[in-house]
């Protein structure tokens, strides 16, 4: 349980006593938020008091009486209103004159709401039970928006390393070939434009999937189900990642026995096969294989199996997450963005499935995604 | 160049820089043996007195760099070392501009950072290097 402070700043003992009371044993549980609560009293017999414990300690409700000797609570709550930074606790006024004009003039200063004397241990409660929710709901809600800027801070931090280790190598090259010293040899000519051009290429994989993936996070990159065969789209695939795999000697082969048809974007299952075909040429060992397997009906089967360098549990476990990349000896010189997974999964949630692999190091890696086989119209994705 | 041809030991994950340096010290006469981590360091420093190292501060390790400065600085007769870093403009951490009692705990006797121009590179190898 946990326990929220409240101070009571009120100059009759007997009330003070009667509050305590009636909140001390009281227990709250409020629908959509989880836990329950509870609440310990704080009591001080004037504003001044109620200031000086305020400012040692901030509670997380102030029950404050309206006709106080001395400053009045209406007086209090101005100074409060006045604070820097805002004071994040909720003031209940509670008042013997309740009539309308007390009420807005409390309100203005930044009373949360109002209780009218004499009231019932049933009317205390039920305020402070709004006023509890109120107080968590805005916290939670504060709370959120802090982490979604965090978030989206590291996201960005990310992204311009991941842009700036490319211009830097490039840079380099450049400042090579300015340079009197090495600029007319031609193998460093060679070498900086043919690596040049590597990176660059990497920096271009690089915003394309960025984009791929805030598309389709964002909702905004539109869909268009079409009738399409999945075998086709598949070998236009295992077309554009055959270059690379001849120079390095590695079969990519499809077995699709039976039509496999899907009604579904064209672009997203592109992108899909993509995405899972380069990485199984690029973590593969040369004069390996890449196997692509197709199962039709109404949920389609993709399966996409490398002889690569594969991966430990603990690896498998992270790979899914944005800008994840398993980093070790064997992966340190292949150039990734780190995003093409995470674009997979995501495809695989837009389209009623999920990707899972399975991997075992020095074997290879088998991804695999189930799919509909006619792609839900629109499905919510999930928040992140 | 005059006398015995000196070896410089190039230290940093990313293959591109250390091509890029392998190209540039080796045009200057130098020559040049390349690790691509701290690890991989260590093992050459086995059978290896370089007469200068430059290494890249942030490694698999973060710390990886000022590891190995500090074990090149216990060596007999301590290696000069140079240290290039690529965080400057990510951290706020601005190690160019300390000044030479401020990067003196750092062991390290200069601070570079990435892209490193090739003559700012060559003034710095010149000034700890004299013929």
């Amino acid at each position: 349980m946990e326990t929220l402070r409240v101070l009571m700043v009120e100059d009759e003992a007997a009330m003070r006593a009667a509050v305590s009371r009636a909140l001390s044993r009281y227990t709250l549980r409020l629908p959509d938020i989880e836990g329950e609560y509870g609440f310990a009293i704080e009591e001080a017999g004037s504003a001044e008091e109620g200031l000086a414990r305020i400012e040692a300690s901030p509670p997380d409700i102030v029950l404050l009486d309206h006709k106080l000797p001395g400053m009045s609570g209406v007086e209090l709550l101005g100074i409060l209103a006045e604070k820097q930074p805002p004071v994040s606790f909720l003031t209940v006024m509670m008042t013997a004159y309740a009539t309308l004009e007390n009420a807005v003039v409390a309100t203005k200063r930044g009373a949360y709401d109002f209780l009218a004397k004499p009231f019932t241990p049933d009317e205390l409660r039920s305020v402070v039970s709004k006023t509890t929710r109120h107080l968590l709901l805005t916290r939670e809600t504060r709370r959120l928006a802090q982490e979604k800027r965090q978030v989206r801070f590291q996201l960005l931090s990310v992204i311009v390393h991941e842009l700036k280790a490319p211009l830097a190598a490039i840079e380099g090259y450049l400042y090579l070939l300015q340079d009197p010293g090495t600029g007319s040899d031609p193998a460093v000519y060679k070498k900086a434009v043919d690596r040049s051009l590597v990176r660059i290429g990497g920096m271009r994989k690089l915003i394309t999937d960025l984009l791929d993936l805030t598309r389709i996070e964002s909702g905004q990159k539109r869909r268009e189900l079409v009738p399409l065969e999945l075998a086709d789209v598949a070998r236009a695939a295992i077309e554009s990642v055959q270059p690379e795999a001849e120079r390095r000697g590695i079969a990519v082969t499809l077995h699709a026995p039976a039509p496999v048809p899907m009604v579904a974007d064209r672009a997203e299952m592109e992108i899909l096969f993509n995405n899972l075909l380069t990485n199984a040429v690029k973590y593969n060992r040369d004069g390996g294989t890449v196997t692509v397997r197709l199962t039709g009906g109404e949920r389609v089967r993709i399966e996409v199996a490398d002889t690569g360098i594969g991966m430990t549990p603990e690896e498998t476990a992270r790979l899914f997450h944005e800008f994840v990349r398993i980093k070790n000896e064997k992966t340190r010189n292949i150039p990734g963005s780190g995003l093409g997974l995470s674009v997979v999964r995501k495809l695989a949630h837009l389209n009623g499935g999920e990707v899972t692999v399975e991997s075992s190091p020095g074997v290879g890696s088998t991804f695999t995604v189930e799919i509909a086989a006619h792609s839900p119209e629109a499905q919510e994705t999930e928040p992140e | 160049m005059s006398g015995a041809q000196k070896t410089i030991l190039v230290v940093d994950d990313d293959e591109d820089f250390r091509e890029q340096m392998s190209l540039q010290l080796e045009a200057a006469g130098y020559n040049v043996v390349t690790a691509d981590g701290e690890e991989a360091a260590r093992r050459t420093l086995e059978d290896l007195n370089p007469d200068l190292a430059v290494i890249d501060l942030m490694m698999e390790h973060v710390d990886g760099g000022f590891t190995l400065a500090y074990r090149l600085k216990k060596r007999q007769p301590p290696v000069p070392v140079i240290m290039i870093t690529a965080v400057a403009s990510e951290t706020g951490l601005d190690f160019a501009s300390a000044a030479a009692s401020e990067s003196g705990w750092m062991r390290v006797d200069a601070l570079l950072s990435k892209p490193v121009r090739p003559e700012q590179l060559r003034r710095e190898i010149a000034r700890l290097l004299p013929e």
